[in-house]
């Protein structure tokens, strides 16, 4: 089964959220700079940390973020949403291709998907593919369902933000 | 955004913590099913699937019509909007993250060409 959609309101929107078969998610995006540039602003903390979490994600900020950016290193990533505790997320690097792959593993729950993002040269842009697979269909289904019978809230923050921003 | 109609988030959640009903939902997705057809292949009972399909039916996953001394089981609109919503949430996360990565990579530019200039 694939299913794609692109923006609700009309406009094309540069990103591509697929999924593909039982057990894959499939994000695409074309920057206008060379994957050296991408990959750059993708393994290096200092950097990552100021797009992953987005600003206009109001009430999440990221208080910590550790990278060892290369084959079998960890990652740890330390969410607050302003309460006393704090969310991380963390795994590690199965294969780093400098400039071409990141591939990493989602340590934080049980059956957590394997990652990679690839960038691809396209005449000086950037073609990126961020893709999910999950280790059984079981636990694609469940990601699905449970997350979208209980949206976290700042998903709706963004929402409104998104929707009053009058693009 | 998501608007998960008025039926409890507790119920949809319960509906779904089961590994059988998680695989009458799928198999529903690949087409419509009798009770006794489903009952064959998760080889239960008929009184066990109906108890099964009862609380998929509540949650709103699931519909089912009762045709002679047939009822057929199919996939409610719940369960395919469920799927659509979490992508089209997952794609605002993204599109969001790549606008700023968009304004990251455009200072980068600049500075390499500032770099190569000196």
């Amino acid at each position: 089964m694939n299913q794609q959609l692109d923006g609700a309101g009309g406009a094309q929107s540069p990103t591509s959220v697929e999924r593909k078969g039982d057990r894959e998610l499939v994000v695409t995006r074309t920057f206008d700079a060379p994957p050296s540039t991408v990959y750059k602003a993708w393994s290096r903390p200092e950097l990552f940390q100021r797009w992953w979490v987005p600003k206009s994600v109001t009430g999440v900020s990221l208080v910590s973020c550790d990278m060892d950016v290369r084959t079998g290193g960890k990652y740890r990533l330390e969410f607050s949403t302003g309460g006393p505790d704090t969310m991380a997320f963390y795994g590690k690097y199965l294969e780093v291709v400098p400039n071409e792959r990141i591939v990493w593993t989602n340590d934080e729950g049980e059956e957590g998907a394997v990652t990679t993002v690839t960038f691809e040269d396209q005449g000086g842009k950037t073609l990126l593919n961020f893709h999910e697979v999950y280790p059984s269909k079981e636990a694609l289904e469940e990601a699905l369902q449970g997350s979208a019978a209980g949206l976290p809230e700042q998903l709706e923050q963004l929402d409104e933000l998104l929707s009053s921003s009058g693009e | 955004m998501v608007q998960c109609s008025n039926i409890p988030l507790d119920l949809s959640f319960a509906a779904l913590s089961d590994a059988t009903r998680r695989g009458i939902i799928d198999q529903l997705g690949r087409g419509d099913a009798s009770i006794t057809s489903l009952a064959e292949n998760f080889r239960m009972t008929l009184t066990g699937v109906k108890k099964h399909v009862e609380v998929l039916e509540r949650a709103g996953f699931v519909v089912t019509q009762k045709v002679g001394r047939v009822r057929t089981c199919k996939l409610g609109k719940r369960g395919l909007e469920a799927e659509a919503e979490w992508i089209e949430a997952h794609r605002k996360l993204f599109e969001a993250r790549f606008e700023a990565l968009d304004e990251i990579i455009s200072e980068m530019k600049q500075e390499e060409s500032h770099e190569s200039a000196t």
